[in-house]
């Protein structure tokens, strides 16, 4: 076996033994995966009960709403009300010539907001475009919109459990192998510093498509229904490239820090805010401007957006490069600081 | 024959401590080299800087010619070398490290599964190393660090923890490696393991050499006194002074009369004549002589 394949097999083999990584790399995102699936999936298709009174232009003509809406036809205005105040239906609506009415509960609030987004988008459409054909198609959006948590999720959370693993791997690498001498005893042998660099980074990609096949599995299963666009698998150069660049960020962690315990402290330091900076678990559209323009300095940013835009988003494959080339710049970067922060020895 | 190491005036210090302190040795090709000292003695420093893991402060190394410093990859698959602390892959069986390890000198998987069973390990081949005990440990650091043929084998402490038939095993095992014209330089703090291996011998405190040579020349130029032991009982301390000659020392701990005396020959014949011979022991000077002798201080391991 030549050098560099046995290396990345005994990296490999020691990965694959350790539960605790294994845990920590696959299962443990899988569970966030699940939990996020589980209960926004349901918040998102669970009909909202709504009457309507008289006809209702945004409601009679649009279709597919039957996905979000439960919609009763009623004549009497009050007695609509005194039905929603008691609690059996979200909210009321009419139609008086241009003026909409929609008369909610305050009881059930999650709900109420639901079917006063769905108004606010629906006649909002009317108005801009002003042409019966467009509510059509705005109908299926919303229904759209019932699915979106899972299609928003599962590529942030592809990108932070990727992110993750090869920030660990590398960082718990070089600090064990530096603590057991494994590196001083590598440094003996006629073999080059790039083999085992290589290695790693070919153990570490070789752990993330592993990721990325089970994540995108466990998603796609009916009960979280994500659709995957039509170039999904340009996701794959930038789950390569964000390995690269968290690898890095990983070696930097390793290369200052003494014991694996402040290896993990410092790449947790890292990568968690950076997640929630990066807009991985919520997006960053209601964050304030300002968050949505600092976070454009983290490389986890960039690699949520390159895989919305072609796992869910069915952007072409040329979208992705931009992000892919800003990605393996910051990756370009954080590598040369690795290799100055580089230490064979303890001492 | 030509030198395989030569080292000079080597100096390192750690803050105010002087591990290495002015080191000159050569190493002949196929020779058998002990470093012996105690702990904090300097050893494993010295063994380091010839190794190239550390760059001395002053002096020069060569081996085979080479200099270690910077990494010399030339010089690299010439010398094997089982470092004091035992350092492996994680989570690798005994043989997936040592195949990994071969893999590395392009040394096939084949030769490797040899190794292992050279040092007697083929039945822990499938346990993964931090499940085998400090011997067996030990024994697989010294197979990694054989296994592509060194000409050139450095070994730290080779015998630390290894049980007695262990430890006669691997001199056998270091014995026929340097009877095939390697050259093997080991530390020790064992007195007897330098004896018994060593062509020559480093005697190493406080960072410098104190004495060099091969050991039965150590020891016979020392002009130490023999010790004879009896039992306590079997002749009274003021008979046994009597016996042996006002040159002689007598000491009695409760459980041996011993007898120091620079010239042994009559007293043993004294001691036959009286049918006293039962259970005697005779130790000539050893190692621990010497370090006493060039110290002031008890050889501690
Ligand atoms: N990395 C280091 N940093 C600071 N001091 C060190 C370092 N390595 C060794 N020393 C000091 O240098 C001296 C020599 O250490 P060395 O390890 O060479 O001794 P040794 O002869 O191998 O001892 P032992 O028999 O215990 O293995 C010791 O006093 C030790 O404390
Ligand atoms: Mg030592």
């Amino acid at each position: 076996m030549s050098p560099f394949r046995s290396l990345s097999r005994a990296m490999l083999l020691g990965f694959v033994r350790d539960k605790t990584s294994v845990f920590f790399t696959i299962l443990f995102p899988l569970m966030f995966l699940v939990l996020f699936g589980a209960l926004l999936t349901n918040q998102g298709v669970s009909k909202s009960k709504i009457i309507q009174v008289g006809p209702v232009a945004v409601l009679d003509q649009s279709q597919g709403l039957g996905e979000i809406l439960d919609i009763t036809r009623r004549n009497d205005l009050a007695a609509a009300q005194e039905e929603v105040r008691q609690g059996d239906f979200v909210a009321v609506v009419r139609q008086e010539g241009d003026r909409y009415q929609l008369f909610y509960t305050a009881a059930d609030q999650v709900r109420a907001g639901t079917v006063r987004g769905v108004f606010g988008q629906l006649i909002g459409q009317a108005n801009a475009a002003g042409v019966p054909q467009r509510f059509t198609l705005e109908a299926e959006q919303v229904e759209d919109k019932s699915l979106k948590v899972i299609q928003y999720v599962t590529p942030g959370l592809l990108s932070w459990a990727i992110s993750m693993g090869a920030t660990f791997g590398a960082a718990m690498t070089l600090v064990t192998w530096r603590q057991k001498k494994t590196l001083r005893r590598l440094r003996l042998a006629p073999v080059r510093t790039t083999t085992v660099v290589s290695a790693r980074v070919g153990a570490s990609v070789a752990i993330a498509l592993v990721q990325t096949a089970i994540f995108l599995g466990v998603a796609s299963l009916p009960m979280f229904g994500l659709r995957l666009s039509d170039y999904w698998w340009m996701c794959i150069p930038m789950v390569i490239a964000g390995t690269l660049v968290f690898m890095a960020i990983g070696m930097v962690a390793g290369g200052v820090a003494k014991t694996s315990e402040a290896a993990a402290g410092i790449a947790n330091l890292i990568v968690l805010p950076m997640a929630f900076l990066s807009g991985t678990f919520f997006p960053l559209d209601a964050a304030p401007a300002w968050v949505r323009t600092v976070s454009n300095i983290f490389p986890m940013k960039h690699l949520n957006e390159g895989m919305l835009d072609v796992m869910v988003r069915g952007q072409g494959p040329a979208s992705i490069l931009p992000e892919l080339g800003i990605i393996l710049g910051f990756g370009l970067v954080i590598g040369l600081i690795a290799v100055l922060l580089f230490r064979w020895d303890d001492v | 024959m030509g030198q395989t190491i030569i080292v000079q005036d080597l100096r390192k210090r750690y803050g105010d401590v002087h591990a290495v302190d002015g080191v000159s040795f050569s190493v002949e090709q196929g020779e058998f080299f002990g470093i012996l000292g105690p702990n904090g003695a300097g050893k494993t420093t010295t063994l380091e800087i010839i190794e190239g893991l550390r760059q001395a402060d002053a002096g020069t190394v060569e081996v085979l010619g080479m200099s270690p410093w910077p990494r010399n990859p030339r010089l690299l698959p010439k010398i094997g070398v089982q470092l004091q602390a035992s350092s492996f892959f994680e989570r690798l069986t005994a043989r997936e490290q040592i195949r990994t390890f071969a893999s590395l000198y392009g040394i096939p998987a084949r030769k490797a599964d040899e190794m292992l069973t050279v040092v007697g390990l083929e039945d822990k081949a499938g346990t993964q190393s931090e499940k085998l005990s400090g011997g067996q440990a030990q024994r697989l650091s010294i197979a990694c660090a054989l296994v592509h043929d060194p000409e050139v084998l450095f070994l730290d402490e080779p015998s630390a923890s290894l049980d007695p038939q262990a430890r006669r095993n691997l001199w056998d095992l270091l014995r026929s490696i340097n009877s095939t014209g390697r050259t093997v330089v080991l530390t020790t703090h064992y007195l007897d393991e330098a004896e018994s291996l060593c062509d020559r011998v480093a005697i190493m405190d406080h960072g410098k050499i104190l004495e060099l040579g091969p050991p039965a020349a150590l020891v016979r130029g020392l002009d130490s006194a023999t010790h004879i032991s009896l039992a306590t009982g079997v002749v009274a301390v003021a008979a046994a002074q009597e016996l042996a000659g006002p040159d002689a020392t007598v000491t009695d701990d409760g459980v041996s009369l011993t007898i120091a005396t620079r010239t042994p020959a009559p007293v043993l014949a004294e001691l036959a004549e009286r049918n006293l011979l039962t259970g005697i022991q005779v130790r000539g000077a050893t190692l621990e002589d010497v370090f006493l002798h060039l110290t002031g201080r008890e050889y501690r391991a």
